[in-house]
C-alpha cells in the first residue's frame, strides 16, 4: 500500500468482535454471507484509492432489507474493490447471479444483428420498449466515494463524448445545477428527469453527496437516447420508444455505446470492463451487461392467473409497476424485463424479453377468449 | 463514511478549484466563511484520526440552507477538528455565536446555589420546564465519524457509569435495538423516546451510521432524569418535569451530570472540556454550555403582539413550537429557551430563561387585563 489509511487504522485498535456490525435482523446479501472470519480478513485491506471494507458494507448495515425483497447490501467504490474484497463479494456475486463462480467468464454481444425478430410486439398490447445499462470509466472511483474534482470529470469527459455525436445522435446536455424550470418541466413531462435519491439504499452508500454538483442528464433530439451522468453509475445510457419495436430500441441502444465507447477510447478512457465480471459497476447487482431490457405491456388476465409467476420465472423474466423498480402496476400494465444480468450477454438477454413477452402477449389473447393457456407454459430457460 | 487520508492524498491531484464545492446557492455559517483559498490550506490536513475538511464540511455542502434559517452547515469529528480546522472554524463560531473571538474564554458554573430564584414560575401559565446540554468523551471520536468499536465503547462506559447511579437519580438504561414494543410505547408515551434522525442536516454528516447500533436511553425511575446515548452526541443529558420549579430542575441537571462527570473520571475518562470553547459537541452551536433551558409556557396574548420577537431578543431568548426545533405553536403555547451557548455560564443561562419567563409571564397577565406592557420592555441583555 502506498498510502496509509488512517481512520481505518485507528479502528484496528478495537478488536474484530468489537468492530463486527450487528446483522441480526438483517436481510441481504451481504449480511448472508459476512462472517467475522471474512470481516477480520478484510478489515485491514483497502483499495489503491483508499476504500475499506467498512464502506463497501455501511449501506447494508444500515438497510436491513425487507423480510421479501433480497437486497445486495454493498456496493464498489472503485474497480479494484471487486478484487481486494473478493472474499465478501465473490459470494456474493454467486448467490445473486444464479451460482455465478470466481472461474467463470462473461460474455459482451452488443451486434444487435444477432437479434432474431424483435420488431413486431404487438403495439396493442407492448405500449412502449425500453432498454438500459451502466458504465464505469476506467480509472476514476465509483459514485460511493468519488470526490468532486473526480465526479466533475466524469461530466467534463462524458458530455465531451456525448455532445460530438451526431446523426440521430445529435442531442443536448442539461446540468442538474443550471437547469431553467422550463427544461426541469420539459423533462419531467418526457419522463426523463431523475431527482436526487431518497432511498436509503443509495444515500448511506454515499452517492448522493453534493447533489447536483457535476449531475446531468443528456439526451438527443428525438428523445429516444438518453444517458444520466453521475446518478448511480458514471453514464446510464438508456434507448426508448413508445410501441413494440424492441429491435430498433436495441439497435439504437448498441450503435450509440459502441459509439461513445469509441470516443472515450480515443482520449484514453475505456469503459470498466473484465472478462470475468464484464462491465463493472457500482451495485454488484449490475455486473455483467447492467442491462435491463424491458416493456410496458397490457397483461390485465395473465397477471391474475395463478400461473403468473411461475411462467415469469420460467421466462427468466421479472415484473416491476409502471413507476419502477418497487412500485405497483396500473390498469393490468406491468414492466417486464430480464432478470439476469451476468452470464449471459446482451443479445441474450434482449432475446428473452422479445421471445417471453411475444408469449406472455398470446397468453393474454388466449384468455382474453377464455380459452386455456396450460400447454403454452414454457419449460424453464 | 467517506474519507480516509488515502483517499484525501487522491484527491490533491486535482487542483483546489476542481475539488472546491459549488456554494453558490448556499446560505449556511460554512458557505460564507469557506474560500477557496481557506479550502487550499487545509485540504490536505487530517486530524490524528483522519477527519479531513472534506469531512467536516459535506453536511453544508448538501445542505443549501434555508433563506431564513441560518444552519451551521459543518461538524466536528472529535476534539481536535476544533484546533486543525481553526481557520474555518473560528469564524464560524464567531459568527455564530455574537462575535466571541479566538481569544475569548468560556466559564463554567454548574453550581445551582448561584442561581436566584427560579422556584415559582407560574404553574398556570408554565406547564413544564426543562434544561438539556450534552457531553464528549475525551479520546474518542464524535458521532459523524466513529466507528461501531468505538460507539460501542462509550455505549459500554456510559451504561457502566449510569448503573452507579442512586437516590433520585436511580434509574435503567434501554438499548433501542433491544427495546420491546411495551417499552418503546412507554418511552413514547414519556417523550423520551428519540428515533433514528431523518434530517438530512444530520444524515449527511454520517450520524446515522448502524443505526440503531450503540444507541439508546437511559432514565431515573422518576422520569425527570433522562440521558440519550449515541444520538447527535455521545450523551444528551436532561432534566425535566412538569410546572415551573426551574430551579429544582436546573438542581438535579447540575448534581446529576457532576456526579455523571465524577463516575467517568473515575473509571478513567474526562469530558472534552477547554477554557476557550467550554464543552466540546459534535455541532459549533452547541460549544460553551451546550445547554438548552426552557419552558413550555401559554402566551397567547403576548405572542401575537408586535414586538414579540423583539421582546425575545433583548431578553437573549428564542421561541420554538412544542414539538421542539422547526415546530410551530399549538395553542398559543410556545418552548421558550435561551439563544446563547458560549460565553455565559450555565447558570447565566438559566438565569435569563428564569428571569425573562417570569417577565414574558407578567406581560400575559398584563394583556389579559387589557392592560399596556410598554413599561415592562426590558433592556437588551
Amino acid at each position: 500500500m502506498p498510502f496509509g489509511n488512517t481512520h481505518n487504522n485507528f479502528k484496528l485498535n478495537y478488536k474484530v468482535e468489537e468492530e463486527f456490525p450487528d446483522l441480526s435482523k438483517h436481510n441481504n446479501h451481504m449480511a448472508k454471507v459476512l462472517t467475522k472470519d471474512i470481516y477480520a480478513k478484510l478489515r485491514d485491506k483497502q483499495t489503491p484509492s483508499g476504500y475499506t471494507l467498512d464502506d463497501v458494507i455501511q449501506t447494508g448495515v444500515d438497510n436491513p432489507g425487507h423480510p421479501f425483497i433480497m437486497t445486495v447490501g454493498c456496493v464498489a467504490g472503485d474497480e479494484e474493490s471487486y478484487e481486494v474484497f473478493k472474499d465478501l463479494l465473490d459470494p456474493i456475486i454467486s448467490d445473486r447471479h444464479g451460482g455465478y463462480k470466481p472461474t467463470d467468464k462473461h460474455k459482451t454481444d452488443l451486434n444487435f444483428e444477432n437479434l432474431k425478430g424483435g420488431d413486431d410486439l404487438d403495439p396493442n398490447y407492448v405500449l412502449s420498449s425500453r432498454v438500459r445499462t451502466g458504465r464505469s470509466i476506467k480509472g476514476l472511483t465509483l459514485p460511493p466515494h468519488n470526490s468532486r474534482g473526480e465526479r466533475r470529470l466524469i461530466e467534463k469527459l462524458s458530455v465531451e463524448a456525448l455532445t460530438s455525436l451526431d446523426g440521430e445522435f445529435k442531442g443536448k446536455y442539461y446540468p442538474l445545477k443550471s437547469m431553467t424550470d422550463a427544461e426541469q418541466e420539459q423533462l419531467i413531462s418526457d419522463h426523463f428527469l431523475f431527482d436526487k435519491p431518497v432511498s436509503p439504499l443509495l444515500t448511506c452508500a454515499g452517492m448522493a453527496r453534493d447533489w447536483p454538483d457535476g449531475r446531468g442528464i443528456w439526451h438527443n433530439d428525438n428523445k429516444t437516447f438518453l444517458v444520466w451522468v453521475n446518478e448511480e453509475d458514471h453514464l446510464r445510457v438508456i434507448s426508448m420508444q413508445q410501441g413494440g419495436n424492441m429491435r430498433e430500441v436495441f439497435k439504437r441502444f448498441c450503435t450509440g455505446l459502441l459509439k461513445i465507447e469509441e470516443i472515450f477510447k480515443k482520449h484514453n478512457h475505456g469503459f470498466m470492463w473484465n472478462e470475468h465480471l464484464g462491465y463493472i459497476l457500482t451495485c454488484p447487482s449490475n455486473l455483467g451487461t447492467g442491462l435491463r431490457g424491458g416493456v410496458h405491456v397490457k397483461l390485465p388476465k395473465l397477471s391474475t392467473h395463478a400461473k403468473f409467476e411461475e411462467i415469469l420465472t420460467r421466462l427468466r423474466l421479472q415484473k416491476r409497476g409502471t413507476g419502477g423498480v418497487d412500485t405497483a402496476s396500473v390498469g393490468g400494465v406491468f414492466d417486464i424485463s430480464n432478470a439476469d444480468r451476468l452470464g449471459s450477454s446482451e443479445v441474450e438477454q434482449v432475446q428473452l424479453v422479445v421471445d417471453g413477452v411475444k408469449l406472455m402477449v398470446e397468453m393474454e389473447k388466449k384468455l382474453e377468449k377464455g380459452e386455456a393457456i396450460d400447454s403454452m407454459i414454457p419449460a424453464q430457460k | 463514511m467517506p474519507f480516509g487520508n488515502t483517499h484525501n492524498k487522491l484527491k490533491m491531484s486535482y487542483s483546489s478549484e476542481q475539488e472546491y464545492p459549488d456554494l453558490s446557492k448556499h446560505n449556511n455559517h460554512m458557505a460564507k466563511v469557506l474560500t477557496p483559498e481557506m479550502y487550499a490550506n487545509l485540504r490536505e490536513k487530517e486530524t490524528p484520526s483522519g477527519f479531513t475538511l472534506d469531512d467536516l464540511i459535506q453536511t453544508g455542502v448538501d445542505n443549501p440552507g434555508h433563506p431564513f434559517i441560518m444552519t451551521v452547515g459543518c461538524v466536528a469529528g472529535d476534539e481536535e477538528t476544533y484546533e486543525v480546522f481553526k481557520e474555518l472554524l473560528d469564524p464560524v463560531i464567531e459568527d455564530r455565536h455574537g462575535g466571541y473571538k479566538p481569544s475569548d474564554k468560556h466559564k463554567t458554573d454548574l453550581n445551582p446555589e448561584n442561581l436566584q430564584g427560579g422556584d415559582d414560575l407560574d404553574p398556570n401559565y408554565v406547564l413544564s420546564s426543562r434544561v438539556r446540554t450534552g457531553r464528549s468523551i475525551r479520546g474518542f471520536c464524535l458521532p459523524p465519524h466513529c466507528s461501531r468499536g468505538e460507539r460501542r465503547a462509550i455505549e459500554n462506559l456510559s451504561i457502566e457509569s449510569l448503573d452507579v447511579l442512586d437516590g433520585d437519580l436511580k434509574g435503567k438504561y434501554y438499548a433501542l435495538k433491544n427495546m420491546t414494543d411495551d417499552e418503546q410505547q412507554q418511552l413514547i408515551d414519556d417523550h423520551f423516546l428519540f428515533d433514528k434522525p431523518v434530517s438530512p442536516l444530520l444524515l449527511a454528516s454520517g450520524m446515522a451510521r448502524d443505526w440503531p447500533d450503540g444507541r439508546g436511553i437511559w432514565h431515573n425511575d422518576n422520569k425527570t432524569f433522562l440521558v440519550w446515548v449515541n444520538e447527535e452526541d455521545h450523551l444528551r443529558v436532561i432534566s425535566m418535569q412538569k410546572g415551573g420549579n426551574m430551579k429544582e430542575v436546573f438542581n438535579r441537571f447540575c448534581t446529576g451530570l457532576t456526579t455523571i462527570e465524577n463516575l467517568f473520571k473515575e473509571r478513567g475518562h474526562e469530558f472534552m472540556w477547554n477554557e476557550h470553547l467550554g464543552y466540546v459537541l459534535t455541532c459549533p452551536s452547541n460549544l460553551g454550555t451546550g445547554l438548552r433551558a426552557g419552558v413550555h409556557v401559554k402566551l397567547p396574548n403576548l405572542s401575537k403582539q408586535d414586538k414579540f420577537g423583539d421582546i425575545l431578543k433583548r431578553l437573549r431568548l428564542q421561541k420554538r413550537g412544542t414539538g421542539g426545533v422547526d415546530t410551530a405553536a399549538v395553542g398559543g403555547v410556545f418552548d421558550i429557551s435561551n439563544a446563547d451557548r458560549l460565553g455565559f455560564s450555565e447558570v447565566e443561562l438559566v438565569q435569563m430563561v428564569v428571569d425573562g419567563v417570569n417577565l414574558l409571564v407578567d406581560m400575559e397577565k398584563r394583556l389579559e387585563a387589557g392592560e399596556s406592557i410598554d413599561d415592562l420592555m426590558p433592556e437588551q441583555k
